[in-house]
């Protein structure tokens, strides 16, 4: 801003009609003092995985409420552990274990996240007794027939987006108070479902409080808000709310988190394909 | 009724002439300015009203799953062959371009089928035909061979013969406004066309429900845009042969823009979207208003041959047909509205609008048209004899051969009645449309070389939560899917006990023993967690499932089968579930199933409107014509033209849809016109002037035979522009009527003169006859 006055005043005594356009072009686009909206966006998104660097592992148990139009609704319960991978070029472990409905109980899922090529992904079906390597590319079809696709639950890595800061504003009603980047992030990686998301990322701890999701054809199709956060080890935010609303058919899944614990201690032999038989 | 009060008002208006005409000029543009807010209506559901129980039956089928339009594109390469590398690469081409479509939530191709099979213990999920596959000819024969042998594929998406292959493409409209359908069909047109132009060999249909819907504004369009210009050149034609007045032609063209105008105007201040059948409304109000004009002009140009005044005519013209006028709109106006009871609501508009139509005629007619006469010049030649040598003679014809007339025409009624009961009642919505409507020929190319386009559907409900995945359910269900397939006419059974046998198979390696459904529950319940796991967006499997999974969806797709044998297959098919899935009882819906119906709801819904107006209509007449006995003897020859014309009907098409539901209630309100004018002339004889039973049918067909014949002329030729209309309702709605009219006409002419006679004749004591001036004064 500072510089934008300079630039100003040293004009204002020539071409008033030159600096406007110079100011204007300035409010367009920031490139010629300093960092590009593309730079502005990627910079948040690193900011936000830097500060939720070296979390370690974590565990949570998670409830998982569908929701139709008519009201109708039906539960899931799993839980999540995940494995941090600090290499930036890698992403993290996840293995997700199903308690309820009972008839897919003990059932195990472990992906190991990929940032462009499709993740590697085990399924242990304890009906059959085997453990199923899946190989497939999609990672956009809806995670257990919630809302939630498997690439908005998992597999979250910087580098699977290009980024775009849009502007600075409030962050509405999720996270009142608040002040919040909007930024939109284009999939880097085939078979996306989406053509790109808005997320809103509070200043204070940049954190995620919303976001937008565009389907293939650039129509809004989802959102997600993030709410009733809370910090763990002094430094590591985790919602307990997640709520996507479906915009294009009226359906809601409500994700509700508990018993988040940071730094439990799992390691690498907890993710191994072969023990997913012994899980329970 | 000597109508003292009516003399005063005709020469009201000739004096305040000017005012009068600027009056209706300014009312008609005020109320027709609201045409500005006509719109189209661009889904088939307005066909069906609230209440419907298969609407509601079918909507909360889409609240349980989702709410699906679609978008079939169907190719057919010219070389007869789906499966080269050009053909899969334009399918997955078209496949792709087609997620771009507005309101699109899922694309479906034998591209981007969910194909998965197994090497040991590795799943692989993928597209039958994957974006950077080297498509040698071994890799073709395994994705042929693949395509040609999956149930969710074979005779939906790939034709059997492997000539023609599909893209379905599902949308979910918002249902905010009426401009999504047109917003997503244009789009899928523009893909078409780049599509063409890439590959000039494939031919290229598009067909389902949003063109479904798109084509009722198209066929809407082309009846508003090509039946009133015929409708206006008609009136013109009839009325220059038939009044030899081009004043009184302009005159006439006039009142009848006007009140078409004002109608439409009113229509759109409403804000009633048009649909295929109210959109001949303004065709419709042209061609009744044509006769309010006629009735007056024949009058009043006689009274000038015969040596009157131009005023002296205008006054004796309103004297003579003002109340004749009046109760023959409020009688058309009343059958028109009569069709509010008609369970589809395009009917109720049709007939609010036509009878707001009918309204502004009459009183156009009595007020700007004498007004207008009175201010334009209008010339006569002389004549000192009447010009109604035919009628004379047909009235002496009548009067001579009265008996044999009585018991021919009942014979003749009676010979047509039997064919009544032939008519079939179909409504195989496609056939709606004519053949200038690209939808039709495009969905005729669909079902000829594709699949059907027709569909049924069921949701069968598991015994709780998560129930879908019991073994004895699924077998049950699998039961159902097996016998739905054996039925006559179903082409195709969409289930997902199709996936789920495919899936056990997967998961044994590829072993084809291992193709049948999953024995436990938990493993069909953890089948489905995996496959749910590994589809892409839009491909999932919430269309066929409920959110809490205990029920499932069964989708059949059926050939071109008639709305009756649709009706037998519904019966049949919620007859076997309840004796062999009792749990599961359910009731079958979907688009086609709701128009199976639609017909024989409306014909009974109409049957309460057509009793209704029946009687009003009848006691109009007897009020006006203060006759109990004429006015009840009028209900026969008001009643049986009908008959007459659905016995026609019968007996040369025999085929009819949603149409004859309004039918009867229509044409009575117009009929009516006929014996009302015959009726109010033969009264009007006996008691001013005291003549005889004789000499009164003498003097009404001396009056009103000519312009009855001119009018009942204009309106057949009207009723029968609508033979010309893009939407096969409209068409058997305006034959029908049209043969209805020409019935009442027949009627009225050689069975209600012998019946007045007969009723008549002990009257003549009592009416000492008095001398009667000339016939045909």
């Amino acid at each position: 801003m500072r510089m934008n006055r300079k630039l100003f005043l040293k004009l204002e005594n020539n071409k008033v009609l030159l600096a406007v356009t110079l100011v204007m072009l300035a409010a367009a686009s920031t490139s010629a003092f300093g960092e590009t909206p593309e730079e502005k966006g990627l910079a948040i998104a690193e900011e936000v995985d830097r500060r939720d660097l070296g979390f370690g592992d974590s565990s949570s148990l998670l409830k998982m409420e569908l929701t139709n139009k008519q009201g109708q609704s039906s539960t899931r319960e799993l839980r999540i552990l995940t494995l941090e991978v600090p290499e930036r070029a890698e992403g993290d472990k996840s293995l997700v274990v199903f308690d309820h409905p009972r008839d897919i109980e003990g059932t195990a899922f472990l992906s190991f996240t990929k940032i462009l090529d499709p993740d590697d992904q085990w399924l242990y079906l304890p009906a059959l007794k085997r453990v199923k390597r899946i190989s497939s590319a999609n990672k956009s079809g809806p995670f257990v027939g919630s809302e939630f696709a498997y690439e908005d639950l998992l597999s979250q890595e910087v580098d699977k987006y290009d980024y775009r800061w849009l502007r600075d504003e409030a962050c509405g009603e999720a996270a009142d108070g608040l002040a919040c980047f909007v930024i939109e992030r284009f999939p880097r990686y085939e078979n996306s479902g989406y053509a790109r998301q808005v997320t809103w990322i509070d200043q204070q701890e940049y954190r995620p409080i919303r976001i937008d999701f565009y389907d293939r054809k650039d129509s809004l199709l989802k959102t997600l808000t993030l709410s009733r956060y809370n910090q763990y080890l002094g430094q590591y935010w985790r919602a307990d709310d997640q709520y996507m609303v479906n915009h294009q058919t009226g359906k809601t899944t409500r994700l509700t988190f508990d018993e988040w614990e940071l730094r439990v201690g799992v390691n690498e032999s907890d993710f191994n394909p072969n023990r997913l038989k012994r899980l329970r | 009724m000597s109508g003292g009060w009516i003399v005063s008002y005709a020469e009201l208006i000739i004096r305040l002439r000017w005012l009068v005409i600027l009056g209706s000029v300014a009312l008609a543009v005020a109320l027709g300015s609201g045409g500005q807010f006509l719109g189209f209506s661009t889904d088939y559901r307005v066909f069906f009203g609230k209440e419907n129980p298969q609407l509601k039956a079918f909507e909360s089928m889409q609240q349980i799953y989702t709410k699906d339009d679609n978008i079939l594109f169907v190719l057919q390469p010219r070389d007869g062959e789906v499966f080269t590398p050009e053909m899969l690469g334009a399918i997955r081409e078209l496949t792709e371009a087609s997620w771009q479509l507005p309101f699109s939530r899922r694309v479906d191709s034998i591209t981007n089928f969910q194909h998965s099979y197994a090497q040991g213990d590795d799943l692989t999920v993928e597209d039958l035909v994957p974006a950077r596959a080297g498509l040698t000819t071994e890799k073709i024969a395994a994705i042929r061979a693949t395509a040609l042998g999956e149930p969710l594929l074979i005779n939906r998406l790939i034709a059997p013969d492997a000539r023609t292959t599909g893209v379905n493409v599902t949308l979910t409209l918002p249902g905010e406004s009426e401009s999504e359908v047109p917003v997503a069909m244009a789009a899928a047109r523009e893909i078409v066309e780049a599509f063409r132009e890439r590959h000039p060999d494939i031919t290229v249909a598009v067909t389902g429900l949003v063109a479904l819907n798109n084509a009722f504004s198209e066929a809407s369009f082309a009846d508003l845009a090509t039946l009133i210009p015929i409708m206006y050149g008609i009136i013109i034609a009839g009325l220059l042969i038939f009044l030899r007045s081009i004043a009184g032609t302009i005159a006439t063209l006039l009142v009848v823009g006007l009140s078409a105008g004002t109608a439409m105007g009113l229509t759109g201040w409403l804000g009633i979207n048009l649909t295929p059948p109210s959109s001949t409304a303004p065709t419709i109000i042209l061609t009744l208003a044509v006769a309010d004009s006629i009735h007056l002009l024949v009058t009043l140009l006689h009274a000038m041959r015969q040596g009157a005044s131009k005023r002296e005519a205008i006054i004796e013209s309103l004297r003579v047909n003002f109340n004749p006028i009046f109760l023959t709109s409020l009688t058309t106006a009343i059958g028109f509205l009569s069709l509010n009871f008609s369970d589809a609501p395009p009917f109720r508009d049709l007939g609010n609008i036509t009878a707001m139509g009918v309204i502004a005629a009459w009183i156009y007619s009595v007020s700007f048209l004498p007004a207008f006469l009175a201010v334009v010049p209008l010339r006569v030649k002389r004549q000192t004899t009447g010009s109604n040598d035919l009628m004379q003679r047909l009235a002496e014809f009548v009067l001579r051969r009265r008996q044999p007339l009585l018991y021919g025409m009942t014979a003749l009624v009676i010979a047509l009645a039997v064919w009544i009961p032939r008519i079939e009642l179909n409504d195989q919505f496609v056939n709606y449309f004519d053949p200038s409507i690209q939808f039709r020929t495009d969905t005729d190319f669909a079902m000829e070389n594709l699949s059907g386009i027709y569909q049924i559907e069921f949701s069968l409900p598991a015994a709780a939560e998560g129930g879908i995945s019991e073994p004895e359910y699924l077998t049950k269900v699998d039961a159902f899917s097996d016998w739905l397939r054996e039925q006559p006419g179903v082409v195709h059974v969409q289930t997902i006990t199709d996936i789920f046998r495919r899936l056990n198979k997967n998961m044994h390696g590829d072993d084809p023993d291992w193709y049948r459904l999953p024995d436990e529950r938990n493993l069909a319940a953890q089948y489905l967690l995996l496959f749910e796991m590994s589809l892409p967006y839009g491909l999932d499997l919430n269309n066929q499932i409920n959110v809490d999974k205990s029920s499932l969806r069964f989708l059949a797709t059926l050939e071109n089968m008639t709305t009756r044998e649709a009706r037998v297959l519904k019966q049949n098919s919620e007859a076997w579930i309840a004796a062999n899935i009792p749990a599961s009882v359910t009731e079958a819906t979907s688009p086609f199933v709701m128009f199976a119906y639609i017909s024989e709801r409306n014909i009974i819904s109409m049957l309460t409107g057509t009793g209704l107006a029946l009687v009003l209509i009848s006691l109009s007449l007897i009020i006006a014509l203060r006759s109990l006995r004429v006015g009840l003897l009028s209900i026969i020859p008001n009643v049986i033209p009908a008959v007459m014309a659905f016995g026609i009907w019968g007996l040369l098409v025999g085929e009819i849809g949603l149409a004859s539901s309004v039918v009867a209630a229509t044409s009575l309100g117009i009929i009516v016109d006929d014996s009302v004018h015959f009726l109010s002339k033969y009264l009007r004889a006996r008691r001013e002037r005291g003549a005889s039973p004789e000499d009164a049918v003498r003097y009404a067909f001396a009056t009103v035979g000519r312009a009855l014949s001119v009018t009942s002329a204009v309106l057949v030729a009207g009723f029968g522009t609508l033979a010309l209309s893009a939407f096969e309702l409209n068409q058997s709605l305006g034959l029908l009527t049209a043969l209805a009219i020409f019935a009442a006409l027949v009627a009225d002419f050689l069975l209600l003169p012998p019946l007045l006679l007969a009723i008549d004749k002990e009257k003549k004591h009592a009416d000492e006859p008095k001398a009667l001036p000339q016939a045909g004064e």
